[in-house]
């Protein structure tokens, strides 16, 4: 079966302009979202496995003003991703640098080579800055999905 | 300047791809080649040795640990988290630049250190005493592999061309005249360069498992270990034991502490010596005695057993023949079946032998089935090890033997132990000490004889691949608990120059 980044993210599953008090607040908002599409069978066990991973890692904010909160977790029905822009910035972790694009990654328990593969394709075009400038430019849900589209074949 | 970079993270999903990225992207930009290999839950293929070889410095930038790390013992290296390389690649590709630089060229000097400095091994700080023992005896197999292809394949090649009970009987050296009128001594220069290449496997063996544990400092006494339990018949069982005493030995040596110009003295002079005598006196006075006798209290224990039960005998051969490959036990159950051949035994000489050729055969059919349970050089020497088992050249089965002792050598005991009933069972019957499937002609009941190889490397594979999936640490990087602990705090430069 050939995986591409259309079922991974859609149009429900990005947030603009997202207004969340605190790094777990913006973790549930995203997480609600994946529940609501239906991606999600254990909200909370999710959450709760994102934010150990927040904790072992000190953080996924990078000063590049992007965060990759994510894990692996048995309550997650499907490879997704959760787009969010966060104009206000929210801390996390990285030193001086509130992360403003949040991508909330969820991966099956049992995740195999294809989704992995599409999802860290997905991480390695963050480091290019042109991908993070165009992405806080998208004007709409759709811009945004057609953005990663382009980006990531 | 040639890099490589490992990247890892507990999850494997996100930093060590972003971290690969950011590297790559900061050495192309800084006129360096790149390659990366992201260790996590997509497997992907991993560096060639081939592109380690030829790299001039690794980056590690990892939150958890490195798998197969040995791979890059003799390069000058740069460990950071993942996050410092995704936000400073940059940054991250001038320290292992300048690591390269301050770093002599080649594995050779790699980790000379500065003498009077405790050197840095190649094990991970923090790995569990059982994690780094067998990355010693790792490193040590993977210096030895390249003379046992060569070894092996030469001795075999040199078999099929000058045929293997004639090529052994050929004393002298060939001269250069020979090769063009004799295809016997082109077959017997194949074998006897291939030989020297095989009393070189525990020498090397033992030499870099100290060589793991201390660096340079462990290569002398190390191989001089080595020789030293060739020299008693103690096989590779007691190469690595000479080994990790070498390696012990200079340990204590370096802890040491003497004053100003003295210092100076100590690699040059005291490691060299007192650690090669110390660990020679040692191997000779307490393994020397004990080795022979075993091995003659063996050989005599298998002449007064002969008569009794048949099969029995076949299955203690065959376990005797791969406990340890060349060792005491083995070279007792072998010199039992040259003295059976003598007396015009022929049987016992045909479940030796096909139970020396069941361990690199049941060894490669693992490789084969499951690649998972094995390093990525074990994998490609499990393909030479379908010609060395095929020639009855057990010593195909030692790296994978000598890495992960525990769980290989009972497999391998298993499957020639079977072999080695079958063969006695079905009455199999050999006329000559050596040369596997080359003198498939000078045996009877050949059905029989290929019989017992087949159940018995079925049994040796079926044997490496439950024992390796049992008890087995998960491989680290695959997200579960064991990986996050094992990640290494802290960021730094850990240049071996």
């Amino acid at each position: 079966m050939t995986f591409t980044i259309d079922s991974l993210v859609t149009t429900d599953l990005v947030a603009l302009d997202l207004v969340a008090a605190d790094r777990r607040a913006t973790i549930e908002a995203l997480a609600d979202r994946l529940a609501a599409a239906g991606r999600l069978t254990d909200r909370d066990g999710f959450v709760e496995a994102v934010w150990a991973r927040e904790q072992e890692t000190g953080g996924t904010g990078m000063e590049s003003g992007i965060a990759i909160p994510h894990a692996k977790h048995a309550g997650v029905t499907q490879p997704s991703v959760v787009v969010a822009t966060v104009p206000g910035g929210v801390d996390f972790g990285a030193e001086d640098a509130p992360a403003d694009l949040v991508f909330l990654i969820a991966a099956p328990a049992g995740a195999d080579d294809v989704h992995i593969t599409v999802l860290s394709k997905l991480a390695r075009r963050l480091v290019h800055e042109s991908f993070r400038t165009a992405l806080r430019q998208a004007p709409s849900a759709e811009a945004v999905i057609s953005i990663l589209k382009e980006q990531i074949q | 300047m040639k890099l490589v970079a490992v990247t890892a993270c507990p999850t494997g999903i996100a930093h060590s791809a972003m971290a690969a990225e950011a590297l790559e992207v900061a050495a192309r930009e800084a006129g360096h080649e790149i390659e990366t290999e992201i260790q996590g839950a997509a497997g992907g293929p991993g560096l060639s040795a081939a592109t380690i070889a030829a790299a001039d410095a690794v980056v590690f930038a990892v939150d958890a640990g490195v798998r197969d790390r040995d791979r890059f013992a003799a390069l000058p290296s740069v460990e950071v988290r993942t996050r410092r390389a995704i936000d400073h690649a940059g940054e991250v590709i001038d320290q292992v630049e300048a690591a390269a630089r301050r770093a002599p060229a080649g594995p050779a000097t790699a980790g000379s250190g500065t003498p009077a400095a405790p050197m840095t091994s190649a094990a991970p700080e923090g790995a569990s005493p059982a994690e780094q023992f067998r990355i010693w005896l790792m490193t040590g197999v993977s210096y030895m592999l390249p003379f046992v292809v060569a070894g092996g394949i030469l001795i075999a090649l040199g078999f099929s061309i000058g045929g293997a009970t004639r090529v052994t009987g050929v004393k002298d050296w060939p001269v250069l005249g020979d090769v063009f009128t004799s295809k016997l001594l082109v077959g017997a220069l194949l074998f006897k360069i291939g030989a020297v290449a095989f009393s070189m496997l525990v020498p090397v063996l033992a030499g870099y498992i100290a060589f793991g544990m201390v660096d340079r400092p462990g290569i002398a006494p190390g191989i001089v270990a080595g020789l030293i339990a060739t020299q008693l018949n103690a096989g590779f069982l007691g190469g690595i034991a000479g080994g990790l005493l070498a390696g012990a030995v200079v340990m204590l040596l370096m802890r040491i502490k003497v004053p100003g110009t003295l210092s100076k003295m100590m690699p040059v002079m005291v490691y060299p010596v007192v650690a090669t005598l110390v660990t020679g006196a040692i191997l000779v006075l307490v393994i020397g005695n004990p080795i022979a006798s075993a091995q003659s209290g063996l050989t005599n224990w298998l002449t007064d057993l002969q008569g009794t039960n048949a099969v029995f005998l076949g299955l203690l051969i065959g376990a005797m023949m791969a406990f340890d490959m060349g060792g005491p036990v083995n070279k007792a159950a072998y010199a039992f079946g040259l003295a059976s051949l003598d007396s015009g035994n022929f049987a016992v000489m045909a479940a030796v032998m096909i139970a020396g050729m069941t361990p690199p055969l049941g060894l490669a059919l693992a490789t084969t089935l499951r690649p998972r349970h094995f390093t990525e050089p074990e994998r490609e020497s499990g393909k030479a090890a379908w010609l060395l088992g095929l020639s009855f050249i057990t010593e195909g089965a030692i790296p994978f033997a000598a890495a992960d002792p525990l769980r290989v050598i009972p497999a391998l005991m298993a499957g020639s132990a079977t072999a080695g009933a079958i063969s006695m069972a079905v009455d199999a019957q050999l006329r000559a000490p050596h040369g596997g499937i080359f003198v498939l002609g000078l045996i009877d009941g050949k059905i029989g004889f290929l019989l017992a190889g087949v159940v018995g490397t079925a049994v040796t594979a079926a044997g490496v691949v439950l024992l390796k999936s049992l008890g087995r640490d998960k491989a680290v990087g695959l997200g579960d608990a064991t990986a996050a602990s094992s990640a290494r705090a802290g960021q730094g430069v850990t240049a071996r120059a």
